[in-house]
């Protein structure tokens, strides 16, 4: 993906949700996207497949998947491309299901739709939700009758029915709890080990991307601030922003310390502030911040940021 | 060593009295036809102290009845048994048709939702002027007004005159959990009910309300219950823990010793779940079963989580065991100590 733009065209004006993003997703790795509420995180997820529905506006850049070009995809091609190549796992995935159809009926429709042979579909079936450990007997349940960590696992399975290179996870276990969370993220992790897909996993927790994620990138206000592998990412973060989430999160072991989080709140992205968006917050702010948006360069191989100071 | 569980809140330190104790606090909801009718047993004979100038943290997972406690507490729900003991004085039973104002005014709350907590047609002034006026804590307008942006000063709110006019639209969800706290504190209160306060706010600005609650009982001596499901804020902001699962309370202490020394099953189950980038996914060992919170409909005797119990014995799945001291500031329901 490189030098990604949307807009939400707005009646206060234009938005610019997703400023000039790149970032790569290798085969095989979990690439991290952590961002709060407005950075645009979901905005790239949905760009990626093409569900962006007006008033966004994809205004600038390139998606690639493999050697296709996806922003030049017609609907023909984006139906088959969906799915079968990319698939994706809302937040709000325990309402994702229908309530009024058996879960066979979800399985087999994405597998019928996409050409899978009527013959094996219930083996399909059977087999997806040994994989995300349910009992396939639970098949024949309506949604309400499993619970929110099942109904997850059972989207799951949907997600991985067609077999996708490259799944994408928007906050799949925001709802869930701590328990239930683990148990399904070690499950994904095994299932990637298994099958060999990539994710690109979206959160606001970034105590669970370093440690589920090879790769991460930190989004403030439509820009990526600071990209590099999950653990230099923990061990040496570099732009202010990033260091201040590192400070934002209590932990659970260790030392008990003072954490100050980030004064002021994020901003308004009708007005944006000017330069760097993050200036206003930043302890660190200098003249050239408040003028100057500044280039995402490398510092150490791999590690890549976005500030005036580096 | 076993003790009733009335007699949990007495053994954890007595340098100073309490403000709020709560014995064998018990609520069933009634569910299923009138013929048939079904209990839902949400919360099961629940005893806690908090004393002045500490923060008492109730954690657990949904379905723990963690909330279904603290809305007993501020009595927007009868309890079905149990004593609620503020300043030494059974309120239930002084009370028992509705709280009285005097105990409105002294046991605050402060709700999860600061999107939804907030009047959208009031002004922020509007909002923490309202209690002043009811509780009577000032009669003249113009001392109202200087209150108000004393308070909004004391919760970080800049400058307090710009934000005392403002709606609540024009606030971000951080600076709307700080009125909620201003308004919680106009009416000058001694416990204060927070039921996850900072659960949906932006990461960056959830410590702000984290260090703004410590201050609070640093400088006022408030008191605090902090109901929360996440057991790092738990540890940071929380002197004590007390750990719900299925209604029941399985273990407490102070936060130190439930985090670092966890006793219960459950309670080490639920700490090795949590995201700790020091440790890695990966490398962890599954310390307990899989498996979801049991139905709490007409439950059968015994501990609840004997179905996801790693240890389980016979005798688990015949009562709820009491409790066991595991230090002088230490406790736990199990039959392992």
């Amino acid at each position: 993906m490189r030098d990604l733009s949307v807009e939400y065209l707005t009646a206060r004006g234009p938005v610019q949700a997703v400023n000039g993003v790149s970032f790569q997703v290798r085969q095989g790795e979990v690439f991290g996207l952590a961002g709060e509420s407005g950075s645009g995180k979901s905005t790239i997820a949905h760009a990626i497949l093409r569900i962006l529905h007006p008033p966004a506006l994809i205004t600038g850049g390139a998606v690639r998947f493999g050697d296709r070009d996806v922003l030049a995809m017609s609907e023909g091609e984006l139906e088959e491309f969906r799915w079968k190549s990319i698939s994706i796992v809302f937040q709000s995935a325990m309402n994702a299901l229908n309530p009024v159809m058996h879960i066979r009926d979800q399985i087999s429709d994405v597998l019928l739709t996409h050409g899978f042979p009527r013959s094996e579909v219930q083996e399909r079936a059977r087999a997806l939700f040994d994989l995300v450990g349910i009992d396939p007997r639970r098949l024949d349940s309506y949604p309400h009758q499993l619970s929110g960590g099942m109904r997850q696992r059972a989207v799951i399975a949907i997600a991985l029915s067609l077999s996708p290179p490259l799944m994408i996870m928007d906050e799949p276990t925001t709802a869930l709890d701590v328990v239930v969370q683990k148990d399904i993220l070690q499950q994904i992790a095994n299932l990637k080990e298994k099958l060999g897909f990539s994710i690109l996993f979206i959160t606001h927790d970034l105590s669970l991307l370093v440690e589920f994620s090879n790769y991460l990138a930190i989004m403030y206000a439509g820009h990526i601030l600071e990209k590099a592998p999950a653990h230099e990412l923990f061990e040496r973060p570099l732009n202010p922003y990033t260091v201040g989430l590192m400070n934002s999160f209590p932990s659970i072991s260790g030392e008990k310390r003072r954490l100050t989080g980030i004064a002021g709140a994020p901003p308004d992205l009708v007005a944006p502030p000017k330069g760097c968006p993050f200036h206003p917050r930043c302890p660190r702010a200098m003249a050239i911040c408040s003028e100057v948006m500044p280039a995402i360069q490398q510092v150490s191989p791999g590690h890549e940021v976005a500030c005036h100071l580096y | 060593m076993e003790q009733k569980p009335s007699e949990i809140g007495s053994s954890v330190t007595t340098q100073n009295p309490h403000l709020l104790e709560v014995r064998g606090l018990t609520r069933y909801f009634t569910v299923g036809s009138l013929l048939r009718p079904r209990h839902v047993h949400a919360v099961e004979d629940v005893s806690f102290a908090v004393r002045r100038g500490q923060v008492v943290a109730l954690v657990g997972e949904s379905g723990s009845g963690k909330s279904t406690t603290i809305r007993l507490v501020a009595r927007l729900i009868e309890a079905t048994r149990g004593e609620i003991l503020f300043e030494g004085v059974d309120v239930i039973q002084d009370e028992p048709r509705q709280a009285s104002r005097e105990y409105r005014r002294k046991v605050q709350m402060i709700f999860q939702d600061p999107f939804a907590s907030l009047n959208a047609v009031h002004t922020i002034e509007h909002h923490i002027e309202r209690p002043l006026i009811i509780h009577k804590k000032a009669e003249i307008r113009a001392e109202r007004l200087d209150q108000i942006h004393i308070l909004l000063g004391t919760v970080g709110l800049n400058p307090p005159e710009e934000i005392a006019r403002r709606y609540p639209h024009q606030l971000s969800g951080g600076q709307r959990q700080r009125v909620a706290i201003a308004r919680a504190l106009a009416v000058d209160p001694e416990l204060i009910l927070a039921d996850e306060p900072i659960s949906m706010l932006d990461v960056s600005i959830r410590m702000g309300v984290l260090n703004l609650i410590a201050q609070l009982k640093e400088e006022r001596g408030l008191a605090f219950l902090y109901v929360t499901h996440d057991l790092a804020s738990a540890r940071y902001i929380g002197d004590e823990i007390i750990v719900m699962y299925a209604g029941r309370m399985v273990e407490g202490g102070t936060s130190e010793e439930v985090m670092q020394e966890a006793a219960h099953p459950y309670t080490r189950l639920l700490i090795s779940a949590v995201p700790d980038p020091h440790a890695g996914l990966r490398t962890r060992k599954e310390t307990g079963l899989r498996g979801e919170v049991p139905s709490l409909i007409d439950p059968p005797p015994g501990c609840p989580f004997v179905a996801r119990c790693p240890n389980v014995t016979a005798k688990c799945h015949e009562a709820m065991p009491g409790v066991s001291q595991i230090s002088p500031t230490h406790w736990a329901r199990c039959y392992l100590y």
